[in-house]
């Protein structure tokens, strides 16, 4: 079986001049085909360092990182660009890769008429609300055709009834266009609402202290908003909480 | 829907915009009063008007000089020096930022000679511009460049490393060269900033241009104060300054303009 993510025996060493400091130590993860993983940690974990090695924004010391698949990043904050129009800062990726074309702008048409954001393609980003800007980041993402998204606590800068919207809205948007996704985060309820699978990450240096099934009862669809109302979301979430709670 | 009663909140609202103009009607009242003050002090030989010239006596020769169309030279030449310094310093100086902010190592070799340039009064350095330039147009627009160049670099470059690294980032996920995150993230996010400093070495490209005249030159506003001050004719310097003043605020006015219109585009 071929995996989308696949992580083994991955070491990751920072050095200063005085010492030198293991953050990865013998991590191994794989993410199959059509799943959201989340990742949780205590902070200072290496949440970040694990999307920096699958993003090669750096090295690892050691091990072996494969992945199938191109990779579209996501960050905490939107980073739209002030002085572009909604329609222009979704382009950008596609305009550094040289790939915008009709086709292209085909697919950015149908998917800001999707979610919602077609009329105001010509505003600019300081006339958006927080949620609005964060769906237009994620489009600018996904523009690119990513076939997995790594998002790295996209919604913390949100105030927290936006923060259920926008995970609601993300998370549609994900299993619509059918991606895979890591998701860091160290909210606990928002990885069991969103994630298939849950990753605990054990203190530093960070090794998998756990891997979780998310399997909850609900009617209907799935979303964010209603598995947070599943039965099992509670014991998850306790579960969870006492893996956390060990290293305090 | 009018309410015929002013509520509190509206009649201070009313009043602020009252305050607008009487805040202009003062500064108009002070400009006339002075120079009605000065000009009667000066009729009625209160104060010796070989010091201080009067307001007429300026107009006057004013007036001569515009007549006789010799002003328009002067400040033809001293406009072509001051626009040639602050553009060229303005450009020259972005560009060498950019080098710095493309390669970390260029920036630190070169932090000392820097920060030593910017703490010298480049005007110290005018005669030997001069010197190694020429004594004409050449060595004047050297000066004004020596003089907005330093401080250009300093800022922008500062400017330049202090875009959000994440942004930074965002378009390195994308795959953006360092070239495309110069042009597509680094200067458009700076053009408010670059505009500052356009305005900041429009002053300092006069400084040059007046030093550089007093040197050298036997045309522009810098001569005609220097010359004025040698001849003691006092109304000559006096008007020299008085029109650099308007020269100087009808080119910040025109960098004004153009700022406004790029913050309303965006």
């Amino acid at each position: 079986m071929t995996y989308i993510v696949e992580m083994k025996n991955v070491n990751q060493s920072f050095y200063t001049d005085s010492s030198e400091i293991q953050v990865l130590e013998n991590f191994n993860l794989k993410l199959n085909s059509g799943r959201i993983l989340a990742i949780i940690g205590p902070s200072g974990s290496g949440k970040t360092t694990i999307l920096n090695i699958l993003t090669s924004l750096i090295k690892p010391t050691g091990g072996e990182v494969i992945i199938n698949g191109k990779i579209g990043y996501m960050f905490q904050k939107d980073h739209l660009l002030e002085w572009r129009n909604i329609i222009d800062n979704i382009t950008i990726g596609l305009e550094i890769q040289k790939k915008l074309n009709d086709e292209a702008m085909q697919k950015i048409e149908r998917l800001l008429k999707i979610y919602d954001l077609w009329e105001f393609r010509k505003n600019y980003p300081k006339q958006l609300s927080g949620g609005m800007r964060q769906r237009v980041a994620l489009i600018r993402t996904l523009a690119t055709s990513p076939d997995l998204l790594l998002l790295d606590e996209p919604f913390s800068a949100l105030d927290y009834q936006t923060r259920l919207l926008v995970s609601n809205d993300i998370y549609k948007i994900i299993k619509n266009e059918h991606k895979e996704a890591i998701l860091v985060t160290h909210d606990i309820s928002e990885a069991i609402s969103i994630a298939d699978e849950v990753c605990v990450l054990s203190k530093r240096p960070a090794a998998v202290k756990k891997m979780y099934n998310i399997e909850l009862t609900i009617e209907g669809e799935k979303t964010p908003l209603n598995a947070r109302k599943a039965p099992e979301f509670k014991d998850y979430f306790d579960a969870l909480w006492k893996e956390l709670d060990v290293y305090d | 829907m009018t309410n015929t009663e002013k509520s509190e909140g509206y009649k201070q609202y009313l009043w602020q915009k009252k305050k607008k103009y009487t805040i202009l009607f003062w500064q108009m009242f002070l400009t006339v009063g002075f120079i009605g003050i000065w000009e009667l002090l000066a009729r009625y030989e209160i104060v010796n008007t070989f010091l201080v010239s009067s307001p007429s006596q300026i107009y006057k020769l004013f007036i001569s000089y515009v007549a006789d169309g010799s002003l328009f030279k002067h400040v033809g030449i001293s406009v072509w020096e001051t626009i040639l310094g602050f553009t060229l310093g303005t450009l020259l100086g972005i560009i060498i930022a950019i080098f710095l902010w493309w390669s970390e190592t260029l920036a630190k070799i070169l932090d000392p000679v820097l920060v030593v340039l910017n703490a010298l009064p480049k005007t110290a350095l005018a005669p030997i511009l001069i010197v190694w330039a020429g004594a004409g147009i050449q060595g004047i627009v050297v000066t004004a460049i020596t003089i907005s160049i330093v401080t250009t670099i300093l800022s922008a470059y500062n400017y330049f490393i202090h875009v959000d690294e994440d942004k930074i980032k965002m378009l390195k996920s994308f795959g953006a060269s360092k070239m495309q995150i110069l042009t597509k993230l680094i200067l458009p996010a700076n053009v408010a900033n670059i505009i500052n400093i356009v305005k900041i070495n429009i002053g300092l490209s006069w400084v040059g241009v007046i030093v550089g005249e007093f040197l050298v030159s036997r045309y522009g506003i810098g001569y005609l104060i220097v010359y004025g001050g040698q001849v003691f004719r006092l109304d000559l310097v006096m008007m020299g300054v008085a029109v650099l003043a308007i020269c100087a605020f009808i080119m910040y006015s025109i960098v004004n303009v153009i700022e406004k219109y790029i913050s309303q585009k965006e």
